[in-house]
């Protein structure tokens, strides 16, 4: 029996509809409170850590730098310890979007690629979730940039 | 007073970023890059550096900064070289966390092993 | 995690850990799979070179779980892959080979690892991913099961090789509901081959639908005017008790595979049930396929287990 392309698409529709009546619902307002609450106290971090090195004399253009190297180095040793994955868990983009997070994809590829080798697995694969992040946010700053000199 | 600023700030840009990966198909990856570029907007525009004045790391460590960093860097360098300054501008202000995220990367990643 | 589940009294080996003391999580389901046939064929008094056949298959691109277990256990091999259905793939090839006078000893079995799934499929380990309500978690196990022309244990006595059924769902993170419409398909044509009623087994059991899936399952079967009991239940729920943070249940080749193999084995030789009705899902797609957007296909075989 060959398949009957218009009955496959009533299927499909059908069926869609089927899983989208049944299909359980992400709990929306407790992955926002505990992502917010997560992310809020990761950059309640950062700001002691800012604040660490504007007391020292840092303009806070200047100790921007730093502070995201130290929020970097913590993302990477809570992924090697293996705790950030289980904080990825709990609280979602609260992990996800502070540069912790990113220095967590960048750690999280290398540690788990070094397995198929240091240059053809860590080395070419540590990119493989950061990646996309600064093609994208490259492209757009230069394209930013060249419309802001274009304007000016 | 910064603190509590910075707490608000940063957990809605988070919250902002979960609400999306409920409500939408994006992946975090998608959502990640959405975040970038719409840092790397705001910041062309203006707007994320009074964010950042206002809210401190609330603004600046969440991947959004990081876009709007990129961006701070390829118009303070275009305005010091012109055109050369678009390409040279890009690792200005992000060369740094990039440089560490390498290189911290590669030691954690030569230390330890994943596990759960 | 599963040998703190519920069945854990009924698996023959509980595993430490994931590694196995392997440098790599694929050689750690490789040593499992070997394991498991290694007990299996001891358990019936065998030796490998009494195998005629070695039936298995894996999640894994290439099947290398399998082959480079079948390397170690050295009988003659053919690799299968239904995705998670294998279990059910390989148990009915084995009896079909035995019945038609093909073989006498058949060894099926098939393994899945959670780490080296979420590798392929997913993203590496120690990622900041939050499983979504819909997601399963690939049970980590392996199963072997020797299939021989005479004895007394549970024999096959019944099968029905499933169709490929995509009705179009997309969202990798909820198997349950792509490969719900198969098991729906197979388990119709199978009542309506065989003029049963599901009633008329002990147990139906689907192998890794999950909480989703099964309701899927559910709603598909009420408009072919089929309705599933006390006696349905799915092998992905059955696996780990509701305390376990798994999302919607287990997943992989090992989760229909310990749980009918190891739970559903023993519970028949202890003559709590005689008559199984064992549907195997499997999710026919690649992380290759998904990305360029194509819908996720579905398989379902079923098969009957009686223990006269």
């Amino acid at each position: 029996m060959p398949l009957d392309e218009a009955e496959l698409g009533r299927r499909q529709a059908r069926y869609q509809e089927i899983v989208k009546q049944n299909k359980p619902r992400p709990p929306i307002l407790r992955n926002f409170l505990l992502a917010f609450v997560v992310g809020g106290a990761i950059c309640v971090i950062g700001q002691a850590v800012l604040e660490f090195f504007t007391a020292r004399g840092l303009t806070v253009d200047e100790a921007a730098g730093p502070t995201l190297a130290v929020m970097i180095f913590l993302g990477a040793l809570a992924t090697g310890l293996g705790i950030y994955d289980d904080l990825g868990e709990l609280s979602g983009a609260g992990a996800a979007v502070p540069i912790t997070g990113f220095s967590n994809t960048i750690v999280a590829a290398a540690m788990d690629f070094k397995r198929e080798g240091y240059v053809l697995g860590m080395g070419s694969k540590m990119f493989i979730i950061a990646g996309p992040v600064l093609v994208f946010g490259i492209v757009s700053a230069v394209l930013i940039g060249i419309i802001r000199m274009l304007a000016t | 007073m910064t603190y509590i600023l910075a707490f608000l700030i940063g957990g809605l840009i988070c919250g902002l970023g979960q609400l999306i990966l409920d409500n939408t198909t994006f992946t975090p990856g998608h959502m990640l890059v959405l975040f970038t570029v719409l840092g790397a907007v705001l910041g062309g525009i203006g707007l994320y550096e009074p964010l950042i004045k206002l809210a401190g790391a609330g603004a600046l460590i969440p991947v959004s900064g990081f876009g709007s960093s990129l961006v701070r860097g390829v118009m303070v360098e275009s305005q010091k070289l012109g055109w050369v300054g678009l390409l040279t501008g890009v690792f200005e202000f992000t060369g740094l966390g990039l440089a560490a995220a390498v290189f911290f990367g590669t030691i954690i990643a030569l230390i330890f092993t994943p596990r759960s | 995690m599963e040998g703190k589940g519920p069945l854990a009294s009924d698996f023959d080996v509980i595993l430490p850990d994931l590694a196995m003391g392997q440098r790599t999580p694929e050689r750690a389901e490789t040593k499992i799979l070997e394991e498991a046939c290694n007990i299996a064929l001891s358990a019936a008094n065998l030796k490998p070179e009494d195998l005629e056949y070695m039936l298995a298959g894996d999640l894994l691109s290439q099947i290398i779980s399998s082959s480079f277990a079948a390397r170690q256990i050295t009988a003659p091999y053919l690799g299968l892959y239904g995705a998670c259905s294998t279990a059910a793939e390989s148990l009915i090839l084995g009896a079909m080979l035995i019945d038609g006078g093909f073989a006498d000893t058949v060894l099926a079995a098939t393994s899945s690892h959670y780490q080296t799934a979420e590798r392929q499929y997913r993203y590496p380990i120690e990622l900041n991913i939050q499983r979504k309500v819909t997601a399963q978690v690939t049970v980590t196990g392996a199963s072997a099961a020797i299939l021989k022309s005479q004895g007394t244990g549970p024999r096959i006595t019944c099968a029905t090789v499933g169709r490929v059924i995509d009705l179009g769902i997309k969202d990798s993170s909820d198997m349950g509901s792509a490969m719900a419409p198969a098991a729906a398909d197979t388990l119709f044509w199978h009542l309506s081959d065989t003029n049963t009623r599901p009633e008329d087994y002990d147990l139906v059991l689907t192998g890794d639908l999950g909480r989703v899936g099964t309701v899927m399952l559910g709603e598909v079967l009420k408009d072919k005017g089929i309705v599933l009991g006390p006696n349905y239940n799915d092998c992905g729920l059955m696996i780990f008790s509701q305390d376990q943070d798994v999302g919607a249940g287990g997943s992989g080749c090992a989760c229909s595979g310990v749980v009918a193999m190891g739970h559903i084995y023993k519970s028949m030789l202890r003559g709590l049930i005689k008559k199984v009705l064992l549907i195997s899902t499997g999710a026919l797609f690649s992380p290759l396929s998904f990305q360029q957007g194509e819908t996720i296909p579905g398989i379902a075989h079923a098969l009957v287990i009686e223990q006269a």
